[in-house]
């Protein structure tokens, strides 16, 4: 497994950042998604990624930890150009980046459990019984107690969302990509995965990056927000400055006015 | 214009495809060889992909090997050869129709059933948790399938060459009266060990065409619901066509020139 806290040269980003993506474009067929898009993920901090649907918000996590090639430009973590890096590598180094999916991604055919345990079989050599108690705990972190034994399907979308936390953090990575962590939930459970990430964060003194809409959760957990529109990052900064920003378009975003330059 | 433009696409579309096949092939292949193999994982699909398989294995090579008794035991007895029937009935199964139509039967239930499943692991975003997770889905996913196929479809193939063989050996019995020791030693002369092993030779080629095939056609769904379809229905079609056209190159390699 890659260790990033081996990286060979940290000094390429600064001190204070984990990643970085670096004026980069991006395009899916003729569909240009990023375009000359910087991204700066400051180490142990919580970074969110606003923007309206379909601005490529999902694409910056599945950059960040190479599920996607840029086009042009580059993608540091920790000191790597992973844009460059074997597929070969790149498997071993994603074990060291966690990443929360949507709609959880639970592999069905396995238990709750199972699922959580996956990374911990597969990249360490940690015995059965250590992994059990590991899997257990983390769980027990997420607020599924008594889930272990459960089939995904048998666990409600706020649940299978912390289960997927739950396995996004087993191996305390020292980035964890969220992607839409609140989207479609009622505002309770809302709030219980904004204060799980916030937990998590503080537990694993690491560092996340958030994709998401829901503003209120946002403000809650934030230490820095970016806002992407049209393939670019027009705003970025610590999350007071952004509220403050005399930019009319996040302006018209963080308000959720149909009035404003971004048509509707 | 057009058409040339149509045929370079077709072209393009052709070899991309093959060079994605040949891709995961190598990296399964490359797993397979460094022992990286899931074992419990390999004998569940082994279970799953070839226990499962029996039935329809079994119900198809016996009504074939029926069918092939009962056109042929009446005419050989006519012209007076009716001690060779056996002989033809267990050549055709052993050499190819045991190999084959357990390939196709399988093609249909097993390559399917691989697409579709891979094919939703793509779209609810399973297949990129694994990445995500450091995990190769060659490794986890298509090395436990092309091993379950490459062990189980050889044993399906000899279960269907046995069954074929009894089957027309009831119907030679029944409809033309060729005794069941008359029958046997026509087959006992016929066929020898060598024709066993080569077509089980032939279900191993089947087995990793099914397995790859099915893990490819999953594994490049796109477009929900309607691209699963598209990638189950191109699995079968596609393995079935495949499995023809090297059933006669390995026929031509393995028995070509010989006539028995």
């Amino acid at each position: 497994m890659t260790d990033l806290r081996e990286a060979p040269d940290p000094a390429v980003m600064g001190d204070n950042l984990i990643a970085r993506v670096d004026n980069v474009t991006m395009s899916y067929g003729e569909k240009i998604v990023l375009e000359d898009c910087t991204l700066d993920v400051v180490k142990g901090a919580i970074t969110c990624v606003i923007g309206l649907s379909g601005a490529g918000k999902s694409t910056i996590l599945r950059l960040l930890n190479g599920l996607r090639r840029p086009d042009k430009g580059h993608v540091y973590v920790k000191g790597y150009d992973i844009c460059h890096m074997p597929e070969r590598e790149l498997i071993d180094f994603r074990s060291a980046i966690g990443f929360a999916f949507q709609f959880a991604a639970l592999l069905d055919s396995m238990t709750v459990g199972e699922n959580v345990a996956l990374p911990l079989h597969e990249h360490t050599r940690m015995p059965a019984d250590e992994i059990d108690s590991t899997v257990k705990a983390t769980l027990d972190s997420v607020g599924l107690e008594g889930t272990y034994g459960m089939y995904p399907s048998e666990l409600s979308g706020g649940m299978l969302k912390r289960a997927g936390f739950a396995r996004a953090v087993v191996t305390s990575p020292d980035i964890v990509l969220y992607d839409e962590p609140t989207t479609g939930l009622d505002p309770i459970i809302t709030n219980l995965l904004t204060d799980t990430i916030k937990h998590l964060r503080n537990k694993l003194n690491g560092t996340a990056v958030v994709i998401s809409h829901d503003l209120h959760s946002i403000f809650m957990m934030a230490d820095y927000i970016a806002m992407l529109y049209e393939g670019a990052m027009i705003a970025y900064g610590p999350t007071e400055e952004i509220r403050r920003s005399s930019n009319p378009i996040v302006q018209q975003f963080l308000q959720g006015s149909e009035v404003g330059p971004i048509p509707v | 214009m057009k058409v040339l433009e149509d045929l370079g696409k077709g072209t393009t579309d052709v070899l991309e495809y093959a060079g994605g096949l040949t891709e995961l092939g190598g990296e399964t292949l490359s797993f397979i060889a460094k022992a990286r193999i899931r074992l419990r994982e390999t004998v569940i699909q082994s279970y799953l992909l070839g226990v499962q398989s029996l039935i329809i294995v079994l119900l198809t090579s016996l009504f074939t090997g029926m069918v092939f008794s009962l056109e042929s035991a009446a005419q050989a007895v006519r012209y007076g050869v009716g001690n060779l029937v056996g002989g033809a009935v267990a050549y055709t199964s052993v050499r190819e129709l045991g190999p084959m139509l357990s390939a196709v039967v399988v093609a249909g239930r097993v390559g399917a059933a691989i697409a579709a499943e891979l094919g939703s692991m793509v779209i609810t975003e399973q297949i990129e948790a694994l990445q995500s997770l450091g995990l190769a889905p060659a490794r986890f996913l298509v090395v436990p399938r092309l091993l379950a196929l490459v062990v189980m479809l050889p044993l399906l193939a000899i279960f269907a060459d046995v069954v074929s063989i009894v089957g027309g050996m009831w119907i030679a019995q029944t409809y033309a009266h060729i005794s069941y020791e008359t029958f046997l030693s026509s087959v006992r002369q016929t066929i020898g060990f060598d024709d066993v092993t080569r077509g089980l030779i032939k279900s191993v080629v089947f087995g990793i065409i099914i397995a790859l095939i099915g893990s490819y056609q999953g594994l490049r769904t796109r477009g929900g619901a309607a691209g699963v379809g598209v990638s189950t229905t191109g699995a079968v079609v596609i393995s079935i066509i495949l499995i023809f056209i090297s059933n006669f190159v390995l026929s031509y390699i393995l028995f070509g020139g010989a006539t028995g």
